[in-house]
């Protein structure tokens, strides 16, 4: 029985400068951020990031390490009391974008989900009538078109597989061997990022490790949560509060006061300093540490 | 209580949330789905009032029957688990209808949340393409402006995220599903219906004048001989709005009373 237990150091070392590496979650909610700040204490660079982005795809702009973005938005979610749900822009990835400083792939959410299980199932594309007629032909040069072989002869989009390199997923609980639940709201994408990326480049993090036997109870007796196979995943990470400052539900909400300092701190370049030094300058069990300082 | 009465004690806000239940009469059992502050009363509105049928997310992962809009202090009731994934089966089976923020509008309804500017280095980057393209090519797809200003509504959009009227008519059969319903803004309420789709003005909102709504848009709007003053909601609508969808008065916050 194959234990994959790693730590985030571990994960890193498996990967290298020039990969493309799926980033699960959405927006701010549950992303893999102890493994993104791995990433950002590496020598990693030049890596081609796919995303439901968020403060992932900010924080690894504003260290430098993106050399492309492929995404159909990248925003942080925000729910404050007694407002109303809202979507922020975020500040790094603006800013990295404006400063012509990445390379831009631009996609429909719905050809994300479609280049994905393309990779996941091996063929190279699978078509949708989704993006005809709008400048993702002119700011996607990877899409094409396709003629229906039948009878109807309709054009319609091909969207090509994703060719990643490694997929990276923050779920509540796991066993040793990378079986995993999620137990918040929503799945997003995490599975099939898993099912998409190569064996050897499989990696989730999670709140906590449960032997199997006891998996099923910790997924609440609900075997419908238990959508991670260990088919998908080849390194597992021990890593509670794993996913702040985003959402990792129902273990615990968003950090809305941090992600509204790491806002103010990309205000300017001395701020950010400020902030790197205090949150991301230091090791991850020293910023679970503060965190759990502040609360 | 008549109706002569109402129009004093009506905020704009309120009059927003009335025009955009309007845009999803007669959907049936759909997918209503409205995006922003105001869009989610007015959809509330439209299931509570007049149109039962329609079916509304929680703002996550779930399709619930509740009234109220953002805070569900009795509970939600439940009728699906709606996780992001389930979105694209209702958005290409063509079961839904999105009503969308839009940074740039143009005249044909092309809309554009991705980016200012040339797209290659861009004046300033927005959200993305988002669901825009797969929504506008599959559904009815209407929008919320609530900035009126030539900045938003624009003589071409600089990205197209959602195709207009023009797009479509080019695409020929493949754009068979497009429909760009109806445009509401702060100001007034925009469809087009018109021989080449280009967009009319529909109604204004009590105490905005047909002139103000020209100077803030930055096309030739189609302007009918007689343009209606956009609808006041009926007692019972204003009551489910203050009373049961939006009892703190999120909408106030977003148009403010002139």
């Amino acid at each position: 029985m194959t234990d994959k237990r790693l730590t985030e150091a571990e994960v890193v070392a498996r990967l290298r400068s020039g990969m493309t590496i799926a980033i699960g979650g959405w927006g701010s909610r549950r992303k893999p951020m102890s493994i993104v700040r791995e990433i950002l204490r590496s020598d990693l660079t030049d890596l081609t990031i796919l995303s439901h982005g968020g403060p992932d795809l900010g924080l690894l702009c504003a260290a430098g390490k993106v050399r492309r973005a492929i995404y159909a938005f990248v925003a942080l979610d925000q729910q404050e009391p007694g407002r109303p749900p809202a979507a922020l822009l975020e500040p790094h990835f603006r800013k990295a974008r404006q400063a012509g400083a990445i390379e831009d792939e631009p996609l429909d959410e719905g050809m994300v989900h479609l280049g994905l299980q393309a990779a996941a199932w091996r063929v190279p594309f699978l078509p949708t009538r989704v993006g005809l007629g709008s400048d993702l032909w002119r700011d996607n040069p990877r899409l094409a078109t396709v003629r229906s072989p039948f009878g109807d002869g309709e054009e319609l989009v091909a969207v090509p597989a994703f060719e990643l390199d490694a997929a990276i997923c923050h779920l509540n609980v796991a066993d040793e061997r990378g079986n995993a639940a999620f137990l918040g709201p929503d799945l997003y994408w995490d599975d099939l990022m898993l099912q998409a990326a190569p064996t050897g480049g499989r990696f989730i993090s999670v709140e906590r490790v449960v032997p199997t036997e006891k998996l099923l109870d910790a997924a609440g007796g609900n075997a419908q949560r238990l959508r991670i196979s260990r088919m998908m995943v080849d390194g597992v990470v021990e890593a509670p509060g794993g996913a702040h400052f985003t959402s990792c539900e129902p273990d615990y909400g968003r950090d809305e006061a941090f992600q509204q300092d790491y806002m103010a701190a990309a205000k300017s370049p001395e701020a950010w300093e400020a902030f790197r030094a205090e949150w991301l300058d230091i090791d991850e069990r020293e910023y679970r540490a503060k965190v759990e300082a502040r609360r | 209580m008549s109706s002569t009465d109402l129009s004093d004690l009506v905020t704009r806000a309120e009059v927003c949330v009335v025009a955009v239940a309007e845009c999803f009469r007669g959907d049936g059992e759909t997918l209503c789905n409205p995006i922003g502050t105001i869009p989610m009363i007015g959809g509330r509105l439209a299931r509570a009032a007049f149109e039962p049928d329609l079916c509304m997310t929680d703002g996550e992962a779930l399709l619930i029957a509740n009234d109220e809009a953002f805070d569900w202090p009795g509970g939600k009731v439940v009728e699906y688990w709606n996780p992001y994934r389930s979105m694209f089966d209702w958005v290409w089976s063509g079961r839904r209808h999105v009503m969308m923020g839009a940074t740039q509008v143009d005249k044909y309804g092309n809309q554009n949340i991705a980016a200012i500017g040339d797209y290659a280095r861009p004046k300033v980057q927005l959200l993305g393409y988002r669901g825009a393209p797969g929504n506008t090519i599959n559904d009815p797809t209407s929008y919320w402006v609530p900035n009126h200003s030539p900045k938003v509504f624009v003589e071409a959009v600089d990205t197209v995220c959602g195709i207009g009227w023009d797009k479509a008519a080019r695409l020929g059969e493949a754009g068979r599903f497009v429909e760009i319903r109806r445009v509401v803004s702060n100001l007034g309420v925009f469809d087009f219906e018109t021989p080449d789709h280009s967009m009319r003005l529909r109604s204004v909102h009590p105490g905005v004048t047909v002139d103000e709504v020209v100077a803030a848009t930055g096309f030739e709007l189609v302007i009918p001989d007689e343009v209606p003053t956009s609808r006041l909601p009926t007692p019972e609508e204003l009551r489910l709005i203050r009373e049961v969808i939006d009892p703190a008065g999120l909408r106030e916050a977003e148009v403010p009373n002139p």
